[in-house]
């Protein structure tokens, strides 16, 4: 997951402060929010593994993030991007050990400075860090699996303000095209496998489907460019998860969003690459 | 600022060498011995050797699950995945432990072996009344302890059912009578865990009873298919809890709310002892689908204090229950099994160790499985601490698998897709995906933790004989041929009852003690014993009912190690009185009357 922000405009300039902090230009407001999440989630149903594990995985990711950007920018960045993707990491991971939070935290923040091509990253940081995880040390690494809780007020929140705030950021229709399309497709699984449909709805009631819808999908950072062409992205994303989880792919989403998103990217820079350089006029 | 290639390659590196850093901690982590070898070897490297001999020594018991309403057939492996029990006793007074099992089928037979001495069982279950119990209509077994309630010195049988619990009272040892209706039992209890002991000490053995489905649930007539789990980890809507205080006269009062037990997690196993050092027992509650639950006892009233003492934060499916000293401190240590299951649930088990520094009030634990190396057991159940091999520390043996069925075919993508769902779905039995003959974490292999004395255990499973991958349910200790060791009893769902006969190394010695009560509960249930020897003590505590539906011998076995000085043993009864024992032969039982 990454920081939500889009370019700063004046336009808010002289709003009142909700305003302005509901404001796309806010880059706080998502920090804010995952913040609340956890908070909220853990004083009332103690979510958290423990928060040693939490506070290991946020302070490697902005320890990483500092030395990082310092060496290969020349400069401190900011940090609302790394307590982002640290505070993932501490709560979609699950772990008895205390090493996965440091190193999915820690690796995260470097995808963004290794893998890279053109000057942008093209894996989400805690989703790339999450699935490397997942699929090299599934012997002692899980993800959140279960229930913040067992009531409907909590996740209705979480709904209501997550959308509420990524409709702020422009992203909204990231979130829905994925919703519908996780819908749609939970139906055509329960059609193909017999499975009840109230079983293939079910992760999407889910504390990890609200992080993952709110926060990985809609990374502005690792998403493609004109808002159709994220609307036919994210389907894809959620065509491949069903394909996996049709294959019992237990971290289908996670897997799906690994593979689709860098590919995205790519495709749209190659087809950057294609269209003519614009020749400015001789003076 | 260092943005040349050097540094982007030194970059590159280390994010490799992160990448695959899991792979290489993996390679060095959990030590385990996987070699199977020979009985010469296992003694010499290890100083044991287990055996399983049920069928020579004349046991041939297989479990049975119940069949219950047809509207759960589409799940109905993993409903009725539990009633697999043993419990051990002296129920005739001959000095030899026999063995109480329970089945579950409808109509099948719980079957009573007695022990004939010579290394073989006889089932005598029919002829003393305590065979069948399981008449449709009525419910079936889940486990059973021993306590003698009226104190006239024969352990009396509480049988726990999907359905009327019953209280056998032991006729002399020659049958039982079936007093059920007279000492005030509640009609129907889908339970799967309690225990005897003498809550308030007034010298008679009370009853703690946990219930997990709701107790208004008649699983072989659902009213409602919504009657699962309310959450994976949060569920708030199984069996009540039910202490029945003795009142001395052949019958029972509930209080369990009067005194301050109130829940409806879901409880599947409970401990009692005394973690304080109060002379009172308190209450270790080990709850699936949520956090477990810790009762101080003061005598009167109890109150919960899980989260205050650090075993009641993280939620996760808690299965057994089982207390030991491992460090020889002097100190229980609580044994919570959990499920773990590779890419896709790991709980871990929790070993709850006190804090250094707390005790009393303040006492406080900490979870150091993954340290000590008992974390990852599979989907663990039983579990029980007992010194195996004889050198003065407690091992621990930990039974495993939930349901094995087809064995390339695992229903555990479905069961964690139905895991996260909210209470309106994972509650309901018709949302659950059907298991069509599917395995979840069937055919796992069993663990037995050698204690190494200084907080790590080695798994010798393989090593020492233990190769069964059966559903195991419990695990009982119990020096079933008087010779000085702990043999291991293992039920297995719809599967055999295992005996693991044991060789010990007679160079490590051995001393055990045999408590009767008097002004105590005549089990002595809640006596604890520290032994002194060679500059270290340990201290055990006969116990009421532990582990995962099961009881484990009264006698109380201590492992010496070679030459073995011992200074004292310490005979701390649950009337208070003190009782010490100077320089106690070692490789002896020892038979102890509560002094008057």
């Amino acid at each position: 997951m990454s920081q939500q922000s889009v370019p700063m405009t004046a336009q808010t300039a002289g709003f009142a402060p909700w305003k302005r902090f509901f404001s796309p230009e806010n880059r706080y407001l998502a920090p804010a929010f995952i913040t609340c999440i956890l908070v909220v989630g853990h004083l009332s149903f103690g979510i958290l593994e423990s928060y040693r594990k939490t506070g290991i995985a946020i302070v490697s990711s902005l320890v990483a993030e500092l030395i990082l950007g310092r060496i290969f920018t020349g400069k401190f960045p900011n940090l609302a991007s790394a307590y982002i993707t640290g505070i993932s990491v501490g709560i979609l991971v699950r772990s008895p050990a205390f090493w996965p939070y440091a190193i999915c935290a820690i690796v995260s923040i470097m995808s963004k400075y290794v893998l890279r091509l053109k000057g942008r990253h093209i894996w989400n940081p805690s989703n790339f860090g999450i699935s490397v995880l997942l699929f090299l040390a599934p012997e002692t690494v899980a993800s959140l699996s279960i229930q913040w809780g067992n009531y409907l007020l909590p996740m209705l929140v979480i709904w209501i303000l997550g959308s509420i705030i990524i409709y702020r950021v422009q992203r909204f229709h990231i979130t829905a095209t994925y919703v519908v399309c996780f819908v749609v497709f939970a139906f055509a699984r329960s059609f193909l496998t017999g499975s009840p449909w109230q079983s293939e709805i079910a992760p999407l009631t889910g504390p990890m489907y609200q992080l993952f819808i709110f926060f990985m999908i809609t990374d502005p950072k690792t998403t493609v460019r004109s808002k159709s062409w994220q609307c036919v992205v994210v389907a894809v994303v959620a065509l491949l998860e069903m394909i996996l989880r049709l294959n019992q792919v237990v971290y289908a989403p996670f897997y799906a969003l690994f593979l689709v998103g860098p590919v995205a990217l790519l495709l749209q820079m190659w087809f950057d690459s294609k269209r003519p350089v614009p020749v400015r006029a001789a003076a | 600022m260092m943005r040349g290639p050097a540094a982007k390659t030194l970059l590159a590196v280390v994010f490799a060498a992160l990448i695959i850093s899991p792979l290489i901690i993996k390679r060095f982590a959990s030590p385990r011995s996987d070699a199977r070898l020979d009985r010469k070897s296992a003694l010499a490297r290890h100083g044991f050797y287990l055996q399983e001999v049920s069928h020579a020594a004349g046991v041939d018991f297989v479990h049975q699950a119940p069949t219950l309403d047809p509207r759960l057939d589409h799940i109905m492996p993993q409903v009725a995945s539990m009633g697999a029990s043993v419990s051990i006793v002296d129920f005739d007074r001959d000095g030899w432990s026999d063995i109480y099992v329970t089945t579950s089928k409808e109509g099948a037979k719980n079957a009573l072996y007695r022990n004939m001495h010579d290394g073989t069982f006889k089932d005598v279950a029919d002829e003393m009344g305590v065979a069948d119990v399981n008449r449709p209509g009525t419910g079936v077994s889940m486990g059973a302890v021993w306590g003698d309630y009226d104190n006239d010195g024969y352990e009396d049988l509480l049988l726990i059912k999907w359905g009327k619990p019953e209280l056998f009272h032991n006729d002399g040892g020659h049958g039982f009578t079936r007093v059920t209706d007279q000492v005030g039992l509640p009609p129907w209890v889908n339970a799967n865990t309690a225990l005897w002991f003498d809550y308030d000490g007034d010298g008679l053995l009370d009853l703690f009873m946990g219930g997990y489905y709701n107790e208004n649930v008649d699983l072989w007539h659902l009213s409602s298919t919504k009657m699962m789990p309310d959450s994976f980890e949060y569920a708030k809507n199984g069996g009540r809890k039910y202490l029945f205080h003795n009142l001395g006269n052949g019958k029972f009062e509930e209080i369990s709310e009067k005194v301050g037990i109130n829940s409806r997690r879901w409880a599947l196993a409970s401990g009692a002892a005394d973690l304080r050092g109060t002379g009172h027992a308190d209450l270790f509650i080990a709850n699936d689908y949520g956090v477990s639950e810790l009762y101080f006892n003061d005598g009167k009233r109890f109150r919960e204090v899980g989260k205050q003492t650090g075993v009641g934060f993280a939620p996760k499916s808690g299965m057994n229950a089982s207390f030991g000293d491992i460090l020889n401190q002097g100190r229980y240590s609580v044994y919570v099994s959990n499920i773990s299951e590779g890419g896709v649930l790991i709980q871990g088990n929790n070993l709850w160790v006190p804090k250094e520094g707390t005790s009393g009030d303040q006492l406080q634990y900490e979870n150091l499985a993954r340290e000590f190396g008992v974390e990852l057991g599979g989907w663990s159940f039983g579990a029980q601490f007992g010194d195996l091999n004889n050198d003065g520390t407690l091992d621990l043996y930990i039974t495993n698998g939930y349901v094995s069925l087809d064995h390339n075919r695992s229903y555990w993508y479905d069961f964690s897709k139905i895991a996260g769902g909210h209470r309106t779905i994972i509650s309901d039995a018709k949302n659950w995906p059907a298991m069509e003959g599917r395995s979840l974490s069937g055919y796992q292999t069993k663990h037995v933790w050698l204690n190494d004395g200084s907080g790590k255990f080695i798994d010798v499973a393989q090593a020492v004989g233990v190769t069964d991958t059966y559903d195991g349910r419990a695990v009982a200790f119990a020096d079933l041929w008087n010779q000085g060791v702990l043999d291991v009893v293992v039920a297995n769902q719809r599967g055999p009852l295992l005996i693991y006969k044991n060789t010990v190394t007679p160079d490590n010695k051995w001393i055990e003690f045999a408590l009767e009560g008097t002004k105590s509960n005549r089990s002595a249930i809640g006596a604890e014993v520290t032994i002194f020897w060679n500059g270290q003590k340990q201290v055990q505590e006969v116990s009421g009912g532990c582990g995962f539906a099961a009881q484990n011998q009264r006698r109380l076995h201590f492992g010496l190690g070679k030459n073995p000085q011992i200074e004292r043993a310490v005979i701390r009864w649950p009337s208070g009185e003190i009782q010490t024992i100077d320089h106690p032969a070692a490789n002896e039982m020892h038979a102890v009357k509560e002094p008057q």
